[in-house]
C-alpha cells in the first residue's frame, strides 16, 4: 500500500475543515510515513473519516416521497399489529364456533359475532350510557379526592418530620389492606351505597398517590430548596412553588398507578354492592344469562381505563412542559 | 424598583467574629471552622481560598444562614445571619435554577416572594436579563442552556432582589477554563455596576486574584484564617495582567501558602519530612498539582 499518495489525497479534503483537524490528520499521516517499513496503523487513517463528514446534506424530499418513506417505516408495524389482533379474534371465533371443551370450556362463551350484534343494539340504549357515566363519575370523584388528599398529605409527610411521625404510622397500618376488603366496612360507614363505592375507589388510588408524592418530596434536590429560601420564600411558598413542582414527575407516576388501581377497586365494588355502573352491568349480564353483554362490559371497562390513563398522561405533558419527554412526545 | 443604579455603599457590611463551627457531638465532633474573624466592607469583593475540605463553604453557609455557628457571630449590617433571606443573594456551585420555570420566571422568583406584581416583575427580570445578554433566552427552560448560561442566570436571579451582599460558593467550578474566564469578566462587570459586596469561595488561585480586592487564605481542618492578602492590581483588570511581575508575585505567594495547606491536608508535614521521611520542597512549580 502506498502511503504517500494517500497523504496527497487527504489534503484537499481536509482543507475544507477547520485547521486544527487538518493539522492533526496530517501529522498523524506524517508520523506513520516517517517510520520506514512500518505497517500503517488503522488509527492513523484519519483521512478516511474526512470524506464522510464532508458528504453533502441529504436533498430535500418531496411530500409524496416522505409519505412513502413513512409508510415503509410504519407499515410492517401496522401489519404485525393487525395480524396479532386478527389471530386473537380468529382463535375466539373458532373456539366459540366449535364450542371447544378441553378442560377450559367455550361452551357458553359468546362469539365475536354475538358481541358485535349486541353492541349494535346497546349503542342506542340510554341505560348503557347511564351505566358508563355513573362509573366515570365514581372514578372522577374517588380519584379526584384521592389526588387532593394524597398529594397534600404526601407533601406534608415528605417535608415535615412532625407530620411524618404523626400520620405515616396510620397509613402504614391501613395500606396493606386491599380496597376491596373494605366493602362490608364501607357499607356500614357511609350513608349510601353510592358514597361507599366512591370511598372504595378513593382508597384504591390514595396509597399509590400518597407514597409517590412522599418519594417525590424526598428526592427533591436540596440545592433547589436552599435557593428558594435564599430568594426569600416562606414555608408555604417553598411548599407550593419549589417542592410541589419539583416532585411533580413523581406525583404523576403515582397518579398513573393510582388510576389503574382506582378502576380495579371500582369494578370490584360495583360487582359486589353496586347499582348501576359498568361493573354492575357486567355482573348483571351474567345473572341475566346475557353472555354477550359480559364481553361488551369488559371491553368498555378496558377502553375507559385506557382513556383515563391517556388523560393523565396528557395532563402531565401540559403541566410539565420542561421535561425532555415532552419534546419527544410527537415521535414516541 | 429596578436595581440598576449603584446602591449607596454603606450597606453590605459582612462581619465575622471568632466564628467556630463544630459538626456532631462530644468526642466525634468535627471542627469545620475555628476562630475565624474576617470582614467584607460595603462594595468590596473578597475571596476565601483554601484546599478542599477546609471549611470555606461552611463559612459561607453561616453567612447565608444555613449553618448555625457553635461560637462567635456572623452579621450583615449588624444583623445576625441566623436564617436565610433575600438580603443575601447566593450563587451555588451546582446549577440551582428551577427546572420547571423559564429563565425569566427563575429571575422573577425572588421578586414574586416580595409581592411585586406580575408586570413589574417581568419588566425587572427582562432588564436584568438584557444586562447579562440573556434576553433572547428568557423563555427557554434551564435544561436548554449551556453551563455558563445557567450560571449567568443564577447570578442574575440572585441579584434581582437587590441583596446587600452576594455569596458565591465556587460558582464557576463546574465550567471549562474558557467559559470560566468569560464568566469572571461578566461577574466583575456586574459587581462594578451594582456596587454590591461579594464573598466569593474558590480554590482557584488565578480566579481569586483576578476578581478580588482582598483574599483570605484558609488552613485545612480545622479551618482558620492563615493569611489575608490585599490585591493591589488596578481595575479594570484584563487577562493580560496575568503576566505582569506584580501578578506573578501575588500568585507565587498564594500558591506557596496553599501548597503547604494541601500537603498538610493529605497527611504530610513540610518541615519534618512527614511523608515517609522524605523532605518535600515547595518551589514555584512544586506540589501545586496536589491542590
Amino acid at each position: 500500500m502506498h502511503t504517500a499518495p494517500k497523504l496527497d489525497f487527504s489534503a484537499p479534503d481536509g482543507a475544507v475543515l477547520e485547521t486544527p483537524r487538518l493539522t492533526l490528520a496530517l501529522s498523524a499521516e506524517a508520523k506513520a510515513d516517517a517510520t520506514p517499513g512500518h505497517q500503517r496503523r488503522p488509527t492513523s487513517d484519519a483521512s478516511q473519516a474526512t470524506p464522510a463528514q464532508l458528504a453533502p446534506a441529504m436533498p430535500a424530499l418531496l411530500p409524496v416521497q416522505r409519505i412513502a418513506a413513512w409508510l415503509r417505516g410504519a407499515l410492517p408495524g401496522v401489519l404485525m399489529t393487525a395480524l396479532s389482533l386478527g389471530l386473537f379474534i380468529a382463535f375466539w371465533y373458532f373456539a366459540t364456533k366449535y364450542r371447544w371443551d378441553i378442560y377450559i370450556r367455550f361452551t357458553n362463551i359468546p362469539s365475536p359475532g354475538d358481541v358485535l350484534a349486541n353492541a349494535a343494539n346497546l349503542v342506542h340504549s340510554d341505560k348503557f350510557y347511564h351505566n358508563m357515566w355513573v362509573s366515570l363519575r365514581r372514578i372522577l370523584l374517588g380519584f379526584g379526592i384521592a389526588t387532593g388528599l394524597g398529594v397534600t398529605f404526601g407533601l406534608l409527610i415528605g417535608q415535615y418530620r412532625f407530620a411524618r411521625g404523626l400520620l405515616l404510622p396510620i397509613f402504614e397500618v391501613l395500606r396493606p389492606i386491599p380496597a376491596i376488603a373494605w366493602v362490608p366496612m364501607a357499607i356500614m360507614l357511609w350513608p349510601s351505597n353510592e358514597t361507599s363505592i366512591v370511598f372504595i375507589t378513593f382508597l384504591g388510588s390514595f396509597f399509590p398517590i400518597l407514597l409517590n408524592t412522599i418519594h417525590g418530596v424526598n428526592s427533591v434536590d436540596a440545592v433547589l430548596v436552599r435557593a428558594g429560601r435564599c430568594l426569600g420564600a416562606n414555608e408555604l411558598a417553598l411548599l407550593r412553588q419549589v417542592i410541589l413542582p419539583a416532585a411533580l414527575p413523581h406525583i404523576f407516576a403515582g397518579l398513573t398507578i393510582g388510576m389503574g388501581v382506582a378502576w380495579v377497586s371500582l369494578i370490584a365494588a360495583e360487582m359486589i354492592s353496586g347499582q348501576f355502573g359498568i361493573g354492575y352491568f357486567t355482573w348483571e349480564a351474567y345473572s341475566l344469562i346475557q353472555y354477550a353483554d359480559i364481553a361488551i362490559g369488559m371491553i368498555v371497562i378496558g377502553m375507559l381505563g385506557l382513556a383515563c390513563s391517556g388523560g393523565i398522561r396528557l395532563l402531565g405533558n401540559l403541566l410539565m412542559p420542561w421535561l425532555p419527554a415532552h419534546a419527544n412526545r410527537g415521535r414516541a | 424598583m429596578i436595581p440598576l443604579v449603584n446602591k449607596d455603599s454603606t450597606t453590605g457590611h459582612i462581619r465575622i467574629e471568632h466564628l467556630g463551627v463544630r459538626f456532631g457531638r462530644n468526642s466525634s465532633a468535627v471542627e469545620a471552622v475555628s476562630d475565624v474573624s474576617m470582614e467584607v466592607m460595603p462594595g468590596e469583593f473578597v475571596s476565601v481560598i483554601g484546599p478542599s475540605g477546609c471549611g470555606k463553604s461552611t463559612l459561607l453557609n453561616v453567612v447565608a444562614g444555613f449553618v448555625q455557628p457553635s461560637v462567635g457571630t456572623a452579621t450583615v449590617d449588624g444583623k445576625n445571619t441566623d436564617k436565610p433571606g433575600a438580603d443575601r443573594g447566593m450563587v451555588f456551585q451546582q446549577y440551582s435554577l428551577f427546572p420547571w420555570l423559564t429563565v425569566r420566571k427563575n429571575v422573577e422568583f425572588g421578586l414574586k416572594q416580595q409581592g411585586m406584581d406580575g408586570s413589574h416583575r417581568q419588566q425587572a427580570a427582562r432588564t436584568l436579563l438584557g444586562l447579562a445578554g440573556l434576553l433572547a433566552f428568557e423563555n427557554h427552560y434551564p435544561e436548554q442552556l449551556s453551563g455558563g448560561m445557567k450560571q449567568r442566570v443564577g447570578i442574575v436571579r440572585a441579584l434581582a432582589t437587590s441583596p446587600q451582599v452576594l455569596l458565591m460558593d465556587e460558582p464557576f467550578g463546574a465550567l471549562d477554563a474558557q467559559t470560566r474566564v468569560v464568566m469572571q469578566q461578566i461577574l466583575t462587570n456586574m459587581w462594578q455596576r451594582f456596587r454590591i459586596s461579594v464573598l466569593f469561595i474558590t480554590h482557584d488561585i488565578d480566579e481569586s486574584i483576578f476578581l478580588s480586592d482582598r483574599v483570605y487564605v484558609m488552613t485545612s481542618r480545622p479551618g482558620l484564617i492563615k493569611a489575608e492578602i490585599t490585591i493591589p492590581l488596578p481595575r479594570p483588570r484584563t487577562p493580560d495582567m496575568a503576566s505582569t511581575p506584580e501578578y506573578l508575585a501575588i500568585k507565587h505567594h498564594l500558591r506557596k501558602l496553599i501548597s503547604e495547606e494541601s500537603l498538610k491536608a493529605m497527611g504530610g508535614e513540610l518541615k519534618d519530612g512527614g511523608l515517609g521521611g522524605f523532605t518535600i520542597e515547595v518551589g514555584p512549580h512544586g506540589v501545586t498539582e496536589l491542590i
